[in-house]
């Protein structure tokens, strides 16, 4: 909501349907809260050794910038333009055409012309034609050029901190431009003049030092695992014996620390625990998880390169030190997207480690010959389709369960079957959304790329709205009440996005759908599910809902 | 009393509707406006299929029982969506009395004896109760949205305070997740 009370004149101007018209160079930028998130903590910003950290206000006057900061962000677009072939293609071949202008969820949401996604890249296009193009430096303005000032960098700021770098507009681009990739440039670009935000920041920073995104150190990890140890006996009378840092286990199983210590998220760790358990049990599964490579996610892709870099690394340098054959990877969004388009020739290829291959079915993942990371519902995909698996998927016949493809696997890696292949085996009522809302053209969740703060709640409920807008939609046609997604970033935004957008819904990892209805050795009546509901209380619920 | 003017006002509905889901749009920038106008898919433009949903729901009330329950259903998609847009208060529900212009530019012919007058002053009298109600959905939407915050907040501080052992057992105590 903006601070500033409208006045009578401005309610008055509606009512003729007079908007203001402006050329959008010529409309300024207004900060407004609730659409951005706080401004990096220093002392992140000094633990990773990047430039100019101190504490600043994004709402201030004076953002403290260095003196020579013009010449920084020049030096650095040159630089970039020059290291990256593709940044230099996506500032010239845009035509304009406007393919991509509706495709971005935060511009359907917010209604703001410059989260367009070709006006949200004609901000740093604008610059490149002033700095760097013949005609923009003779023709200025009627050529799209602009030089660079204070209000076009907070410009800069506003607008690539609202995009979550999903890539859904690059679907839809004539000549294939990403424009993620322009906002990944703007990023590394505000971070040469330490603007970055702390959401990103201190989780960056804590990874860095401890492993994790939330800082957690390796004892409180594992504390919280032998926690959900004692929670799975509580539910179903079996004790499972995770492992830590075995040296010479088969797999290295590296998940998002989010599903350790958020909720929903902590069930579906839970339900890594169970399968691994059965595995072992059945068929001699060797995996260990670690306390060091204790993060999946990478915020460092939100900063930089060479952060995302530095983050990736210890993944790859703990499967090295234990000596494992492969690395299976859980349920997270961005580190798949890492993991598929960047590590092979960033921290690849890992040829210290074996092409995956089940141990228990024999299937070799040759898509990941390369990276030697497979994800966790590839991995359970095979491990059904090859009759491994004991499941009771009635289970989970309280759920009518639809499923949310996030946008890093889906359009990042093209993991589109195996997960609904999962789903529709561990439980009975699976509806599909719209078919311009899956698979490649989903919508993201509002909140990804490090956005997933509290305090820019507008900014994520309006980028929300599309997705909101089609769970509300089967929510509504098909008594739907179960949001499964295989990503940590929305397991936590959206149990509060479908609260607003569908009260009623309730979200899930795919895993824990799968831990359900698992039929563990030695189990007990399995009365209730992971979380510790009634099943047959849930199902009365479920089926009263459906004759109302 | 107003019910010439109600008959006269359901026979011209398309074009009510049509001008009146127009000014709705206008709180918007025009290039906005213009995609929310010319995209009829509700997955693809949420905000132009829940709007002229609603205003049409409107319309009907208007004309029809004025059911109170009916307004708020009605009024719940598009306020749920303009409250966390970058618009004021004045401006989310300015379109509900925007209507008013509409039906004098459409109708002037009614205005020109007392009797019309009145008809006039009851409908627009309507009018003004559909804006109150607006501006009670708005409100709860507001009001849901700083409940949303403070859940969060209290959610993560609550998680680490029982990862840090501060927290007695008691599940009749602890608070809703």
């Amino acid at each position: 909501m903006a601070e500033a009370k409208p006045k009578p004149k401005d309610v008055l101007d509606q009512l003729n349907y007079q908007p203001p018209r402006a050329d959008w160079m010529d409309t300024p930028v207004e900060i407004r809260k609730g659409m951005y998130c706080y401004a990096s903590n220093p002392k992140s910003v000094a633990t990773l050794g990047l430039p100019n950290a101190r504490p600043w206000n994004p709402t201030d006057e004076d953002w403290k910038l260095p003196e020579n900061w013009q010449q920084i962000i020049h030096e650095g677009f040159k630089e970039r333009l020059e290291r990256f072939r593709s940044f230099k293609v996506f500032m010239d071949i845009c035509v304009r055409c406007g393919a991509c202008a509706d495709k971005c969820h935060y511009f359907i949401g917010t209604g703001d012309p410059k989260n367009m996604p070709v006006l949200r890249a004609e901000l740093l296009r604008s610059v490149y034609r002033n700095d760097f193009s013949r005609m923009g430096k003779i023709l200025g303005k009627l050529n799209g050029a602009r030089p660079m000032s204070v209000n076009v960098l907070k410009e800069w700021w506003y607008y690539l901190f609202q995009c979550s770098e999903c890539r859904r507009c690059s679907l839809f681009c004539p000549y294939g431009i990403d424009t993620a990739e322009i906002t990944i440039m703007g990023r590394e670009l505000l971070n040469l003049l330490g603007l970055n935000i702390d959401w990103i920041a201190t989780p960056v920073s804590n990874c860095y030092m401890n492993g994790n995104h939330l800082g957690i150190q390796p004892h409180a990890f594992k504390d919280m695992l032998d926690f959900f140890v004692d929670d799975i006996e509580e539910k179903t009378g079996v004790r499972v014996k995770p492992k830590y840092m075995k040296k010479g286990a088969d797999i290295l199983f590296i998940t998002p620390s989010g599903d350790v210590f958020a909720d929903p998220g902590t069930y579906t760790a839970m339900g890594y625990m169970m399968l691994f358990h059965y595995l072992e049990e059945k068929y001699g599964l060797d995996i260990t998880w670690s306390t060091y490579a204790s993060e999946g996610g990478n915020f460092g892709f939100f900063t930089s390169h060479e952060t995302m870099k530095r983050l990736n690394s210890k993944m790859y340098a703990e499967a090295k030190r234990l000596k494992v054959k492969w690395i299976l990877g859980g349920e997270c969004g961005h580190m798949w997207r890492v993991i598929n388009q960047y590590m092979d020739t960033m921290n690849g290829p890992a040829d210290f480690l074996d092409v995956p291959v089940n141990p228990i079915t024999g299937t070799r993942f040759e898509q990941a010959r390369s990276n030697k990371m497979v994800h966790i519902t590839e991995f359970t995909a095979d491990l059904i389709r090859n009759g491994k698996l004991d499941l009771t998927p009635s289970r989970n016949d309280y759920m009518k369960v639809t499923y949310h493809d996030s946008c890093n696997p889906a359009r990042g890696m093209g993991l589109f079957e195996e997960p609904r292949y999962v789903i529709q085996n561990v439980c009975n009522h699976f509806y599909e959304m719209p078919p311009n809302t899956i698979r490649e053209q989903t919508f993201c969740c509002g909140s990804g790329s490090g956005l997933n703060a509290g305090e820019n709640m507008e900014l994520r409920l309006a980028g929300g709205l599309p997705r909101g807008n089609a769970v509300k939609h089967v929510q509504d046609s098909y008594g739907v009440n179960m949001l499964a997604t295989i990503c940590a970033i929305d397991r936590a935004v959206l149990p509060t996005l479908v609260d607003y957008w569908a009260p009623g819904v309730q979200v899930t990892g795919v895993h824990e759908m799968v831990a359900n209805a698992l039929n563990l050795s030695g189990q007990n009546e399995r009365s209730t599910n992971l979380r510790g509901e009634e099943i047959e209380d849930l199902k009365a619920q479920s089926e009263g809902n459906a004759d109302e | 009393m107003a019910e010439g003017l109600v008959n006269l006002i359901t026979k011209q509905r398309p074009t009510v509707i049509s001008k009146w889901f127009d000014s709705a749009i206008h709180a918007y920038a025009a290039d906005t406006a213009a995609f929310i106008q010319s995209q009829k898919d509700p997955f693809a433009n949420p905000v132009g299929s829940q709007t002229r949903n609603s205003v049409e729901g409107l319309f009907d009330q208007l004309v029809g029982g004025m059911d109170a329950g009916a307004i708020h259903a009605c009024l719940d998609p598009v306020m749920r969506i303009r409250a966390v847009q970058n618009l004021t208060p004045a401006q989310a529900t300015a379109f509900i009395f925007a209507l008013k212009k509409i039906l004098r530019d459409m109708f002037d012919k009614q205005l020109k004896d007392a009797e019309g007058m009145r008809s006039f002053l009851e409908v627009e009298s309507r009018i003004d109760r559909l804006g109150l109600a607006a501006f009670d959905v708005y409100m709860a939407c507001r009001e849901k949205i700083y409940e949303l915050k403070a859940n969060e907040t209290r959610n993560r501080t609550f998680k680490a305070f029982e990862r840090a052992g501060l927290i007695k057992k008691d599940p009749g105590k602890v608070p809703d997740a």
